[in-house]
C-alpha cells in the first residue's frame, strides 16, 4: 500500500512539511531544522525505494487522483528518474545536515524561513524529476526556481541584487519553456510527456514543432546555465549563502540536464534530435566552448566561490558533450557525470562554506597554510579537486573517461581533444588553490628553525556536524569511482535512448 | 603459460597504503613508532615481492582482479618477469632508502616528516602498482597517483623556488599524461577494443581495425605522454625536481619515477604495440634514433652543470634513454640489456644521490666546484660515490659494464652502427663529468677558505652512520650486480621468451 | 495581409513579448524592468488563452450534464477549457515570481536607497 503511493509520498511529504515548518518557527527554532531533516530523510527513503521497485520491475507510473494519463497528471518513473531522484534526495541529506550550523551563523533570524524555502526548493526538484506531464514540469521547475531567487537573496550584500538578476533571466527561461509547451499542446493536444511522444512523430515536419523544440532547448540552457546562457550563474551562486550556494550548484544544473535529456530523447526521438536537425553537433561544439570558457574564466578568478561558478559552467559542458555525442558511450558518461559532479560539487562547496564559517576566507590568498589549521578539511578538498581534474580514481576520471570515448566513438577527435584541455586547464585552476592551501611560502617565517622548534599551529577544525557531510560526499567521490562499473551495469545502460 | 591467482600482488601495494595510515595516525607523537611503520613496511613489501620470484622463475604468471568495470576495462595486476624486475629493485631499495631518509631528515631537522613518510609510501605503493599492472588502464591510473603523490616530496622545503619546481614537474607530468597519454590510452581501447597488455602486442594483434597512420599517432602520443621517461625535449621537469630532498631524488628520481617511466615504455613497446608492429612501421628505429639525441646532449649538458645534484638528473635523462635505446632496437640483446639496465642504473644513481645527500648533510655543500679534497673528510661517501661513478661509466667489474655490453650487443644485432658509436661517445662523456669528481675528491687540496680550522682539516668527518651505511651497501650492490647478475638475467630471460618467443 | 489578421492573437502576443523583453534588456530601472517581465508573462498567457478560443463557440459547462440524459456533445460549440485552467497555475506562478522579486527590490531599494542598478553598481564598487 505505501510502496504504491511512494511517488506521491516524495512529493506531497516535503510539502507538509514546508507548510509545518514555517508554523513550527514560530515556537521552536530548533525544531526546524528537525523537521527538515525528517522531510529529507522521507523523501531520500522514498526515493530508494522507487528505485528498488524500478529496478525489479521496470517503468513505474502513478496517476495523480486517478485520472487516466492524456487528461490527469502522470507521473512516470524509469530507470533515469530514478536515478535521479536519488541523486537528488541523496546529496540534500548531507547539505541539510551541513546546513544546521552554516544557518546559524549566517542567517540567526531567518532559520524557520530558509527550512521552508529550502524544504520546497528540494520538492520542486524532485517533482521536475519525477513527473511524466510537460506542464506540470514547467511548475515545479517554478517552484524550484522561485525558492531559489529567495534562498539566494537571503545571501551577502550583493546576493538581492543578483538574484534579481537570476529572477529576471530565469523567468524568461522558464517562459521559453512554457512556450514550447504552448506550442506542442497546439500541435498534438496533449500535455503528457509519453502520449506526446507517440503523436509527435507524424508531425516532425512542422515548422510549429521545430519551434516548439528550439523555445525548449533555449529554455533549458538558461535554467542549466549552459553557456552562453550562464551569465547569471555566477553572481548568483557565488553571494548566496553557503550551505544555497552548495545546494543549488550540485542540484539545479544536473536537473536542467536532465530535463534537456527527457526533451531531447523522451519526448522527441533520437531521429529528431540527432538526425533531422544537426543539434547534437552544434551542442557539441557549444559544449567545447562551454567547457573551456567555464575553465579558463576560473583560470582567472580570486574569489573560491566563484571560481566553483566557473567551474560548474565547464561541467554543465560536459553532461551536454556527452549528450552531443549521440551514442551509448558519450550518454553513459553523461548521465555518469550528473551523478558525479553533483558529488564533487557538493564536496567542494561544502568545503569552501566550512573554510569561511571557520576563518571567514574567501580568495585564494588567505587560503595560505590552511592544511595546519583544518587538515581535514583540506584534504577533502583536494580530493574534491582531483575529481574535477579528473585523476583515478576519483569518480570524475570514471566519467571522463566514458565522456572521451563516446566523442571517439563519434570520430570527433576535436571534442576529445577539447574534454582533455578542459581537464588540463581545471588541473591548472585547483592546483592554484592546493598550492596556497598545503604550501604557503610566506606563512612559516620560522623555516630555519627546523620542525622541532616549528610552533605546531593550533587547529581549528570544522564542527563534526559540516566535517560528516563533507567526509560522506568524499566517500561518494571514491566510492562512485570504483562502482561506476556496477552503477553503469544496474541503471545507466537502461537509461541509454533506443537508437544509440 | 600458467597462471596463478593470488592476491600477493594487491597485498604488495596495500601493505605501504596501510603504512602510510598508521604513519598519519602515529605523527609526530612517536617518531620512533612513525618510522618502525616505513621500515616494517618496506621490509613486509620486499618479502611479498620476492615471495613472488620463484613462480616467476618457473616461468608461471600470477593475476589478480580487483575489479571490472566494463568489459576491457579492470584493475588487474598480472605480475610477470619484466614486472618482478622493477617491483624487486623498487621494493629493495626502498629499505635502504628508509634508512637513508631517516638518518636525512632527521639530521637536518626537516618539517613535516610525517607528510613525508606518508607520501614516500604511498609514492612507492602507486610504483608496485606499475609495475604489477595487467593492462594499460591500470598502468595509468597508478601512473597518475605516484605523480600527485610525489608532488608535495618535491615541495617538500616550502621555499619559492620549491614551489616553483615542484609547479613545473606537476605540469610537466600531469599535463602530458593528461594531453597525451590519455588520449593514446582512449585511442588504443577505441581500436582494440581492451586494454590488456598482450605479448604479441595489443595492437598488433588488432592491426585490421586502424591504419597505419593512426598506429604512428598513438604511437608519438604515447611517447610524448610518457614524461616521466624524460625523454628530450620532454626532460625539463627532472632537473627542476632537484629541489626536493635528497632521499627523494634519490628513490623517486632515480628509481621509482623516472623507472616508472622508462619500465612504462617498454610496456606499451613491447605489449601494446609488439615487436612485429613496431619493425613494420619503423618506428623501433625512430625512437633508438631519438633516445641517441637524448644520450649525447644529456650528457653534454650534464658536463656544463655545477650543481652536484643537477649534473647527476642530466646524467640520469641521458641514461634513461638507454633503457628507451634498448628496448627500440627491437633484438633480443638489446631487449636485455633495457631490462637490466632498469636495475643497474638503480644501484648505481641511488648511490650518487646517496653520496650527495651526505655531502649536503656533513658540509652542507650542493657545487662540484666546492668537492676538493673531501674524500679524505668522507672517505667511505666518496668510495661509494666511485663505485657509483664507474657503473654508470660502464668499466668492468661494475654492473654497468653487464646492460651496455647487451646494449652493444643489441646494437649489432639490429645493425645500426650509428648506435654503437653513440654508446662509445656518452662512455667517453660519462668518464667525463665523473671522473673529475672523484679525481678533485681524492686527489686535490681542500679549498683554502676551510683551512681556518686547520685541525679538522685530516679529520673524517662522516655523514651520520644512518646514511652512510645504505649509501655503501647500494655502492656494493651495483659491485655484486656484476658478479653474479644470473639472477637477473634469468628473469629477464624469461621476460623475454615471452615477448620474443624464441630462446 | 489574409496570413497576418487571420492569426492576429499570435501577432498580438509577439508584439507584448517584444514589449517586456526590451523592457528588460534596456532599462535600469528594477521596477521598470520587473514590469517587462511581467509584461512578457502576461503575453504568454494570453496566447494560451487565445488557443483554447473557437469562433462561436460557447463557455465548456455542458447543459443538463447532471445526472439527466446527455446527448451526443459537440466538442466544436464549446471553449477549450485545458489551456484557460493551464493558464489559472501559470498566473499564480507568475504572481509568486513577481512577489519575489518585489520583496528583493524592497531589500535593494533599503540597503541601497536606489532602485537604479547603475547607482546601485556604482555603490557596490
Amino acid at each position: 500500500m505505501m510502496m504504491e503511493h511512494l511517488p506521491a509520498i516524495i512529493i506531497v511529504f516535503p510539502l507538509i512539511m514546508a507548510f509545518l515548518i514555517n508554523v513550527a518557527g514560530w515556537w521552536s527554532k530548533k525544531a526546524c531544522f528537525y523537521m527538515a531533516l525528517l522531510a529529507v530523510t522521507v523523501s531520500f527513503l522514498a526515493s530508494l525505494g522507487i528505485l528498488n521497485t524500478v529496478l525489479q520491475s521496470g517503468t513505474i507510473s502513478y496517476r495523480f487522483g486517478g485520472w487516466e494519463p492524456p487528461w490527469g497528471i502522470e507521473y512516470v518513473i524509469d530507470h533515469l528518474n530514478a536515478f535521479m531522484l536519488v541523486i537528488v534526495s541523496g546529496i540534500t541529506l548531507p547539505v541539510v545536515l551541513y546546513s544546521k550550523k552554516s544557518i546559524e551563523q549566517e542567517l540567526p533570524k531567518k532559520i524557520p524561513q530558509f527550512y521552508t524555502l529550502f524544504t520546497l526548493l528540494m520538492m520542486g526538484l524532485l517533482g521536475i524529476t519525477i513527473t511524466g506531464d510537460a506542464f506540470n514540469l514547467y511548475v515545479l521547475l517554478e517552484i524550484a526556481s522561485i525558492t531559489g531567487y529567495a534562498l539566494i537573496g537571503l545571501g551577502d550584500e550583493k546576493a538581492p541584487l543578483a538574484s534579481f538578476n537570476y529572477l529576471i533571466i530565469g523567468t524568461i527561461g522558464a517562459c521559453f519553456y512554457l512556450l514550447g509547451v504552448g506550442y506542442l499542446y497546439i500541435m498534438t493536444g496533449s500535455l503528457n510527456m509519453a502520449d506526446l511522444a507517440q503523436r509527435l512523430p507524424a508531425l516532425y515536419s512542422s515548422n510549429a514543432v521545430m519551434a516548439a523544440f528550439a523555445f525548449f532547448m533555449v529554455g533549458i540552457a538558461i535554467k542549466m546555465a549552459f553557456f552562453p546562457l550562464h551569465v547569471w550563474l555566477p553572481d548568483a551562486y557565488s553571494h548566496a549563502p553557503s550551505t544555497v550556494s552548495a545546494y543549488v550548484a550540485c542540484t539545479m544544473t544536473k536537473v536542467g540536464a536532465y530535463v534537456m535529456i527527457r526533451i531531447m530523447f523522451t519526448v522527441f526521438e533520437p531521429s529528431f534530435s540527432i538526425q533531422l536537425h544537426p543539434v547534437t553537433t552544434i551542442f557539441g561544439w557549444v559544449a567545447a566552448a562551454a567547457m573551456m570558457y567555464g575553465c579558463i574564466l576560473a583560470v582567472a578568478q580570486n574569489d573560491l566561490k566563484r571560481m566553483l561558478c566557473y567551474i560548474i559552467i565547464a561541467e554543465v559542458g560536459y553532461i551536454v558533450m556527452g549528450i552531443s555525442a549521440a551514442n551509448r558511450m558519450g550518454f553513459t558518461g553523461a548521465v555518469l557525470h550528473i551523478l558525479n559532479d553533483a558529488f564533487m560539487m557538493a564536496c567542494l562547496f561544502l568545503v569552501v562554506g566550512a573554510i569561511y564559517y571557520k576563518t571567514g576566507a574567501k580568495t585564494i590568498g588567505e587560503y595560505r597554510g590552511l592544511f595546519k589549521k583544518m587538515p581535514f578539511t583540506s584534504m577533502s578538498f583536494a580530493v574534491g579537486a582531483l575529481s574535477v581534474v579528473g585523476v583515478p580514481p576519483t569518480c570524475g576520471f570514471f566519467s571522463k573517461w566514458y565522456l572521451v570515448l563516446g566523442t571517439i566513438n563519434a570520430e570527433q577527435w576535436v571534442f576529445a581533444a577539447a574534454l582533455l584541455a578542459s581537464s588540463l586547464l581545471s588541473a591548472i585552476v585547483f592546483f592554484r588553490v592546493l598550492q596556497n592551501m598545503f604550501f604557503a611560502p610566506a606563512a612559516s617565517s620560522s623555516h630555519d628553525q627546523g620542525s622541532e622548534s616549528h610552533v605546531q599551529e593550533k587547529r581549528h577544525e570544522a564542527p563534526g556536524s559540516m566535517l560528516i557531510p563533507i567526509f560522506v560526499t568524499i566517500a561518494g567521490i571514491l566510492l562512485l569511482g570504483v562502482f561506476s562499473g556496477q552503477i553503469i551495469e544496474m541503471i545507466i545502460q537502461y537509461t541509454v535512448p533506443e537508437g544509440f | 603459460m600458467e597462471i596463478i591467482h593470488s592476491s600477493r600482488p594487491a597485498l604488495a601495494i596495500l601493505v605501504s597504503l596501510i603504512a602510510a595510515f598508521l604513519i598519519l595516525i602515529t605523527g609526530e607523537r612517536s617518531r620512533n613508532l612513525r618510522e618502525f611503520w616505513t621500515i616494517l613496511a618496506s621490509v613486509v613489501k620486499f618479502s611479498v615481492v620476492l615471495s613472488m620470484v620463484p613462480f616467476i622463475l618457473e616461468g608461471k604468471v600470477i593475476e589478480y582482479t580487483v575489479l571490472s568495470i566494463s568489459p576491457g576495462l579492470s584493475v588487474q595486476f598480472r605480475v610477470d618477469a619484466l614486472g618482478i624486475i622493477f617491483g624487486l629493485t623498487a621494493s629493495f631499495l626502498w629499505i635502504i632508502t628508509s634508512f637513508y631518509s631517516i638518518g636525512y631528515v632527521r639530521s637536518l631537522k626537516e618539517h613535516a616528516q610525517t607528510r613525508y613518510f606518508v607520501c614516500f609510501a604511498v609514492a612507492l605503493s602507486a610504483t608496485m602498482g606499475v609495475a604489477f599492472s595487467a593492462n594499460m588502464f591500470t598502468t595509468f591510473l597508478f601512473y597518475e597517483i605516484i605523480t600527485i603523490c610525489t608532488f608535495p616530496l618535491v615541495a617538500h622545503k616550502e621555499t619559492p623556488e620549491a614551489i616553483q619546481g615542484a609547479r613545473k614537474y606537476l605540469t610537466y607530468l600531469l599535463g602530458t599524461s593528461i594531453a597525451f597519454q590519455l588520449l593514446a590510452v582512449f585511442m588504443t581501447y577505441h581500436v582494440a577494443g581492451t586494454l590488456d597488455f598482450r605479448y604479441e602486442g595489443l595492437l598488433n594483434g588488432a592491426r585490421g581495425n586502424a591504419t597505419d597512420m593512426l598506429l604512428i599517432i598513438i604511437f608519438i602520443l604515447y611517447m610524448a605522454g610518457i614524461t616521466k621517461a624524460a625523454m628530450m625535449p620532454l626532460h625539463g621537469w627532472l632537473p627542476a625536481a632537484m629541489v626536493a630532498p635528497t632521499p627523494v631524488s634519490a628513490l623517486l628520481h632515480a628509481v621509482a619515477v623516472v623507472k616508472t617511466g622508462v619500465f612504462v615504455v617498454v610496456k606499451v613497446v613491447l605489449h601494446i604495440f609488439g615487436i612485429n608492429l613496431l619493425t613494420q612501421l619503423g618506428l623501433g628505429t625512430a625512437l633508438a634514433y631519438f633516445a641517441c639525441v637524448t644520450i649525447v646532449v644529456a650528457s653534454v649538458i650534464a658536463l656544463t652543470q655545477d650543481n652536484l645534484k643537477r649534473r647527476l638528473a642530466y646524467s640520469t635523462i641521458s641514461q634513461l634513454s638507454y633503457v628507451i635505446l634498448g628496448v627500440a632496437l627491437l633484438t633480443p640483446s638489446g631487449i636485455t640489456g633495457s631490462i637490466m639496465h632498469i636495475t643497474i642504473h638503480a644501484f648505481g644513481k641511488i648511490t650518487l644521490f646517496f653520496t650527495a645527500g651526505a655531502i649536503y648533510v656533513a658540509t652542507h655543500k650542493t657545487n662540484v666546484s666546492e668537492l676538493d679534497g673531501i674524500g679524505r673528510q668522507m672517505p667511505f661517501t666518496m668510495g661509494a660515490f666511485t663505485l657509483g661513478a664507474l657503473s654508470m661509466i660502464g668499466v668492468p667489474p661494475l654492473g654497468g659494464f653487464i646492460s651496455k655490453w647487451y646494449l652493444a650487443l643489441g646494437a649489432i644485432e639490429a645493425e645500426q652502427l650509428p648506435v654503437i658509436i653513440v654508446l662509445a661517445a656518452s662512455t667517453l662523456l660519462n668518464a667525463g663529468y665523473f671522473l673529475p669528481i672523484v679525481y678533485a675528491a681524492f686527489f686535490k687540496e681542500p679549498a683554502p677558505e676551510h683551512h681556518h680550522n686547520p685541525g679538522q682539516k685530516s679529520k673524517i668527518q662522516e655523514a651520520p652512520v644512518l646514511m652512510v651505511v645504505p649509501l655503501v651497501l647500494t655502492g656494493i650492490g651495483a659491485f655484486v650486480l656484476f658478479l653474479a647478475p644470473t639472477f637477473f638475467l634469468d628473469i629477464a630471460r624469461i621476460a623475454l621468451h615471452a615477448v620474443v618467443g624464441g630462446n | 495581409m489574409e496570413f497576418i489578421i487571420s492569426k492576429y492573437n499570435y501577432w498580438m502576443y509577439i508584439v507584448l513579448m517584444m514589449i517586456g523583453f526590451y523592457a528588460m534588456i534596456a532599462k535600469r530601472n528594477l521596477v521598470k524592468k520587473l514590469l517587462g517581465l511581467n509584461i512578457f508573462q502576461w503575453a504568454i498567457i494570453l496566447f494560451y488563452v487565445s488557443t483554447g478560443v473557437k469562433k462561436g463557440a460557447t463557455i465548456p459547462i455542458i447543459e443538463g450534464g447532471h445526472g439527466e440524459l446527455v446527448h451526443a456533445v459537440n466538442a466544436a460549440q464549446y471553449l477549450n477549457p485545458l489551456p484557460h485552467v493551464l493558464m489559472l497555475t501559470a498566473i499564480v506562478v507568475g504572481v509568486s515570481t513577481t512577489g519575489v522579486a518585489l520583496a528583493l527590490i524592497v531589500l535593494i531599494y533599503r540597503r541601497f536607497g536606489t532602485v537604479e542598478e547603475d547607482e546601485i553598481l556604482e555603490a557596490l564598487k
